[in-house]
């Protein structure tokens, strides 16, 4: 019954998660030479990672270990073509980079309060008034 | 790749950014200093910024790239030639009464200290919104 209670948050936080960090490090190497600003297509690896939890690998033994989420497939880093090329081969544009992290931001905490929201609802019910 | 990461990946870019920084404040500091020989005279000095990829791939497999950060791979000193003035009455004058001026450019390192600054900011609020996020996440349920 508790198996999949927060729905598809759970696996969004920890996309979200790891998206701040990719765009994080576009912002870190916005004045790197030759750096070219990453991003995931995130509706394509939600997609990737809602249909994997269906097959997940099963733990029968214990020295099996689970396969871990959360990391990203070879090919799911994608690169961001530039609105403007600059001459020294950075494809980082700033406020792009910026809207995308402020985006993912709000998307997050969006995830997170449908979580709390759920728990709370979970704590009402389980309280019994 | 956690939400953990983005506190090294801001990090490095926040050290980066200093050492720039601290090279333009050098460069400004000696935008007027002369030499009587042209190999002396102080150069302008710029630091050169590298990707920093991530080769502590927890699984051992392809980390598919993954960047964490940026670093100063060095310093370098500018090789344009420093500009010579004649002036005799000058203690550093060579013989022929020219001194040789440093070739920092200032226009150039003061809008290195403005896109320093900008880059610093941004970095400082990635490391902001990332602490708020997991604050957060660390009161789930609360």
């Amino acid at each position: 019954m508790f198996d999949n209670i927060f729905g598809i948050h759970e696996s969004a936080l920890v996309l979200h998660g790891q998206r701040l960090s990719v765009l994080a490090n576009n912002l870190a190497n916005a004045d790197t030479p030759g750096y070219k600003a990453r991003d995931i297509d995130f509706a394509e690896v939600l997609a990737g990672a809602s249909s994997e939890a269906g097959l997940a690998v099963s733990v029968t033994d214990p020295g099996h270990i689970a396969a871990s989420g959360g990391e990203f497939a070879p090919g799911e880093l994608k690169y961001r073509n530039p609105y403007q090329a600059s001459l020294d081969g950075n494809t980082v544009e700033m406020p792009v980079e910026q809207a995308a992290f402020a985006e993912d931001n709000v998307r997050y905490q969006a995830s997170l309060t449908f979580i709390n929201n759920q728990i709370s609802d979970l704590q009402y019910v389980l309280s019994g008034q | 790749m956690s939400l953990f990461s983005v506190f090294n990946i801001s990090g490095s870019a926040l050290n980066a950014q200093t050492i720039r920084l601290n090279t333009t404040a050098s460069n400004l500091a000696n935008a007027e200093s002369v030499d009587g020989d042209p190999a002396k005279v102080y150069r302008a000095r710029h630091p050169v910024f590298k990707t920093l990829m991530d080769t502590s791939d927890s699984d051992g497999g392809d980390s598919d790239g993954a960047v964490a950060g940026v670093r100063v791979l060095g310093i370098v000193e500018s090789t344009t030639p420093a500009p010579k003035r004649y002036e005799p009455n000058n203690p550093l004058a060579n013989k022929d009464g020219y001194v040789y001026m440093s070739n920092v450019n200032s226009i150039e390192e003061m809008t290195n200290m403005i896109s320093a600054n900008r880059s610093f900011t941004t970095n400082i609020d990635a490391m902001n919104t990332a602490r708020d996020l997991l604050l957060k996440t660390i009161s789930m349920g609360h």
